[in-house]
């Protein structure tokens, strides 16, 4: 019988965030600390020729200059902290001015002279794929590997920049809908024979597509502070992960990772552009390390915008075929990538979605990812899966619908189950059941009532859709630290991050569950290095509980054999002897023979060695060698590397119903109901399992409806870098009542039985309004995420519109 | 101010008051920092959480940043400093506000409640406080702040709001983690409409 697992709690964290009370980055003030501010690049493209801040160094109050020549050099196509020779993007950080208040440091900003040279520029992949097309770098658009190591410095060892062009007709051909014969891709991978699985085909689908890229738009922009003290340096920053961050940002500072302390009491947002250390983080550290005084780097909103990563966006052709059964037979799919100034695309990551989604029997994954002259990209949310679910759901529904079989049965049919396969190498998964996911959804939703409810009423239409969101939702190999004090505590180390997913939280009631630890009687310590936390996964791709709630048992587990040890060599007999329970290890034939937790504590400091964290494992990782190394003889430390037996792709998989009302005098729809049930193993902690499924639904709606980036293709400017512009989701945009449920079957690869589920929560959302819209509209397909109002508006009227200009980033 | 103000009327009055950011600012109008000629007064006495405080403004400082800056109320989250997130709202004589783009000579004599004037004066939390605690309705927590604001205004204003009436009222509340049902059903909880 399950104590916490499955349980609901109040994570620690949370009273103090509807007082206010919690700590973020920018709350913490020091003492002779100063204000850093940033120049940023008003150009798209170009490089830095000169820089005279003569007159703002005179300015009273301005202590101090940062420029890209105070840090070691990044070469293209890296991010740098401050650009020089590369500037790519407009907003791009040039060099940062620190005074003894913001407002000098603002006013001597704006008395920097730069001498920019220009160069030419791109916003739109395929405008730079074509012949004569610019380049978003000098040495050419694209990232490709080669078999050499690549040049001493590279960022990328064994790649390097090449300038690739595809013929006209090919450019022609994707944007036509027809495979883009001759184009070159830098990823390919194929299994089966699709050739032969199209020719035999009962239906044959061809599409292309478009999906835009957006800022992630974490609502605290990623300010740091940071200082120096008796060598080590102390760094309060905004980032998803904790241990994570250590080894990144230890790099970025120059320093060994043990003179690192990294502050993190509270994250405003990440959505995977805080996984690790990003680039910024080098100003304030190394700059405070110049001035010797504590800096504070705040990042304006729109700075955020600039340097807060972004979406990838696609411009892609799919073909897709089925047998009369309604088995997917075979996947053609071709992904060109907006690598936007700096990272990468994730065209694999959105192959690896159709196959989860749909289980080819054959499928041939080509993709390439183009530089463009606009902000970085990098993970968010579902990187390539969740985008892939909102333009790939109405196109499955058109397959099913030439078929003659129900929307839902279709996926049904092609469900993956424990016996399936995620992606290109066809890697098994630790199991499955989204064939009972769908069937619980079409229960709860009402789906088959709704399908047969009248779809007209007036000018308004219902539409009613399905859709599936998967990630890959798990990791193995970190480590857990657990300790019981001489107060009869347990402490439990986490080296999770806290972005408010609270799984850092969820996942140490693992560890209570094994030393059957009421939770009052827990503590977790997080938050800071030198509270001694273990090495634990980035916060980022749902993978927290599947992978800590395993690092957080082995560790209690450790736990539990020392205090059968000590309690055997206290009392006689054999630790087998001996059973835990109410806070106590006492014998099973003599219950009097026993030692309280906080005796057992005690003991084990007496004992020393293992026992107190004297020795530690051989196999744990160096940060959590530091973090025990500091416990040592505090109490009986319970530490261990995640060993646990098991192979495969732990999924999360989710399936979405949607049913809209669109008025077609408008455009505008309302969605009027939203059901979602996950395939995510045991639910661990059910109110937060809630929060996620509902914060993925209306980041859905955004992915489906509302976000993008738009830029003037003129001028290399970007025209939303401000929320209310960007449209993020409002209450007033989303659905209220979600109805959010889960399988509930344990995964026998994880001890408490759960899997993550973070991410594909908005995709199964997005894909399922796509859907949904696309049945309001007697099965038209847009092919395009974002379909924003205006498109639904112009193609009723019969407008000429269309997306097979497959543009992004612009219009 | 009309307390029943749509997210598009505020954003529309703040825009023509002139008091918004411009999109390139930052935390503090730089270009607007110098001392004013007129000679106004900059040591004024705030009534912030029903304690008169003293502090010396600058004339075109925000009063999210006197808040945050000068009397170290950092409750008060700054998301983008153009009234466009209501991270940073507080009441005015009861009534919610951007306080990024309020300058903070404009409230002299007037009563500004933010985060940490909403607990009881025993240290208890607010109904809207609890019931955001049981529906453990934040996620990163940064706008959480603003949203027990304008909550506490909501329910001072109308007790027992529909859920219609809840989400436009705290429309103007952008939550990027998507956290809206949790605020609502808290909302709903706090006023004795769900248990």
């Amino acid at each position: 019988m399950s104590m916490h697992i499955g349980f609901d709690f109040t994570p620690p964290d949370v009273p103090g965030k509807v007082t206010g009370e919690i700590k973020y980055a920018e709350d913490y003030k020091k003492e002779g600390m100063v204000f850093a501010r940033l120049l940023t690049s008003p150009l798209p493209s170009g490089r830095v020729a000169g820089i005279d801040a003569t007159e703002a160094l005179r300015m009273d109050g301005v202590v101090g200059i940062f420029t890209a020549d105070d840090l070691p050099p990044v070469p293209p196509p890296g991010n740098p902290s401050l650009a020089s020779n590369y500037v790519t993007y407009v907003g791009q950080p040039i060099l940062a001015i620190a005074a003894v208040t913001e407002e000098i440091a603002e006013s001597a900003i704006q008395k920097v002279k730069i001498d920019f040279e220009r160069r030419p520029f791109v916003v739109d992949p395929l405008t730079s794929l074509a012949p004569g097309g610019n380049n978003a770098y000098p040495e050419g658009n694209v990232l490709v590997r080669t078999t050499e190591e690549g040049p001493e410095g590279s960022p990328i060892r064994g790649a390097e920049i090449r300038d690739v062009k595809w013929p006209q007709t090919a450019i022609d051909a994707l944007k036509s809908g027809k495979e883009p014969i001759g184009g070159e891709f830098t990823t390919e991978w194929s299994f089966g024979n699709i050739d032969e699985a199209f020719s035999n085909a009962e239906v044959v689908v061809e599409e292309p597509f478009v999906t835009m890229g957006y800022p992630h738009h974490s609502l605290e922009a990623r300010t740091s502070m940071a200082y120096w003290e008796n060598g080590k340096c102390y760094f309060h920053g905004s980032s998803q992960s904790q241990s994570a961050n250590n080894n990144g940002l230890a790099r970025l500072l120059n320093i060994d990772p043990a003179d690192l302390v990294f502050i993190n009491e509270a994250t405003g947002g990440g959505f995977g552009s805080k996984i690790g250390a990003y680039p910024i983080m080098a100003v304030s550290g190394n700059f405070s390390r110049v001035l010797n005084r504590p800096v504070q780097l705040r990042i304006t909103r729109e700075q955020e915008f600039y340097i807060g990563s972004a979406r990838s966006g696609m411009q892609g052709w799919i073909k897709m075929a089925a047998n009369a059964n309604g088995k997917v037979t075979a996947v053609d799919l071709v992904i060109v990538n907006d690598g936007g100034a700096t990272g990468g695309g994730s065209g694999n990551s959105s192959a690896q979605h159709v196959t989860v989604a749909y289980q080819p029997e054959n499928m041939r994954y080509r993709g390439i990812s183009v530089y463009t002259n606009t902000t970085p990209r990098g993970a968010q949310r579902g990187p390539g899966q969740n985008e892939m679910a909102a333009v790939l759901a109405p196109l499955a529904d058109k397959v099913a619908n030439q078929l003659g079989i129900d929307r839902v049965a279709f996926r049904r049919i092609n469900a993956i189950d424990s016996d399936g396969f995620q992606g290109g190498s066809q890697g098994p998964v630790t199991s499955a059941f989204v064939k009972e996911a769908l069937d619980q959804g079409m229960r709860t939703f009402g789906w088959k009532e709704k399908l047969e409810q009248p779809k007209e009423n007036g000018s308004k239409v219902r539409g009613v859709g399905v859709g599936i969101g998967y990630h890959g939702a798990g990791g193995r190999g970190y480590d857990g630290l657990v300790r019981i004090g001489v107060d009869g505590k347990l402490y439990i180390h986490s080296g999770v991050g806290n972005l408010g997913t609270y799984s850092y939280a969820g996942t140490c009631r693992a560890a209570a569950e094994v030393l059957k630890m009421p939770w009052n009687h827990c503590e977790i310590i997080r938050g800071r290095t030198d509270r001694h936390l273990p090495h634990s996964s980035g916060q980022g791709g749902s993978n927290t509980i599947f992978t800590h709630t395993r690092t957080n048992w082995v560790a209690a587990q450790d736990a539990v054999s020392k205090l059968k040890e000590i309690a055997s060599s206290e009392h006689g007999g054999t630790p087998e002897d001996y059973e835990i329970g109410e806070e106590r290890v006492f014998n099973l034939r003599d219950p009097s023979k026993n030692l309280t937790y906080a005796q057992a504590a005690s003991k084990a400091i007496e004992l020393g060695g293992k026992f107190s964290g004297e020795v530690a494992p051989a196999d744990i990782n160096p940060i959590t060698q530091r973090a025990v190394e500091g416990l040592a003889g505090t109490g009986l430390i319970g530490v261990a590397k995640d060993n646990l037996p098991g192979q495969g792709q732990p999924p999360g998989v989710l399936v979405g119903f949607c049913e809209i009302e669109l008025d077609r005098d408008t455009g505008k729809y309302q969605i009027l109901d939203y059901t979602a049930i996950a395939d995510c193993g045991t639910v661990v902690h059910p109110k937060n399992f809630e929060n996620a499924m509902r914060g993925g639904a209306v980041w859905g709606v955004g992915l489906a409806a509302l976000e993008r980036h738009v830029y003037d293709p003129q001028n290399g400017l970007p025209a939303n870098t401000g929320l209310y512009q960007a449209k993020p989701p409002t209450y007033l945009d989303v659905n209220l009542d979600t109805q959010a449920g889960a399988v509930n079957i344990p995964d026998p690869q994880n001890p408490t039985g759960g899997r993550g589920i973070g991410e594909p929560t908005q995709g199964a959302s997005a894909a399922a309004l796509a859907s949904a819209i696309s049945d309001a509209l007697d099965g038209h397909l847009f092919n395009s995420a974002p379909t924003t109002t205006d498109m639904i508006i112009n193609h009723l009227a019969g407008n000429e519109y269309s997306t097979k200009s497959l543009k992004t980033n612009t219009f | 101010m009309n307390p029943q103000l749509t997210r598009r009327r505020f954003i529309k009055g703040v825009i023509f008051s002139g008091a918004a950011a411009s999109t390139g600012a930052g935390v503090y109008l730089a270009a607007n920092a110098q001392p004013g000629s007129g000679g106004a007064e900059r040591l004024i006495t705030l009534n912030i959480n029903g304690r008169n405080r003293p502090v010396d403004v600058m004339p075109s400082e925000t009063l999210a940043y006197t808040l945050r800056y000068k009397l170290d109320l950092t409750g008060t989250k700054i998301g983008c400093n153009r009234g466009e997130c209501g991270a940073c709202s507080v009441l005015i004589n009861g009534v919610p506000n951007y306080s990024c783009s309020v300058l903070t000579h404009n409230v002299k004599g007037k009563a500004v409640t933010s985060i940490e004037g909403i607990k009881g004066s025993d240290g208890s939390l607010h109904p809207i406080q609890a019931a955001f605690v049981t529906e453990n309705a934040p996620q990163c927590g940064f706008c959480t702040p603003g949203q027990v604001i304008s909550a506490v205004a909501l329910l001072n204003n109308n007790p027992r709001p529909t859920k219609a009436e809840a989400a436009r009222a705290m429309s103007g509340n952008l939550c990027r983690c998507g956290a809206y049902e949790h605020y609502i059903n808290g909302v709903l909880r706090a006023s004795g409409q769900i248990a």
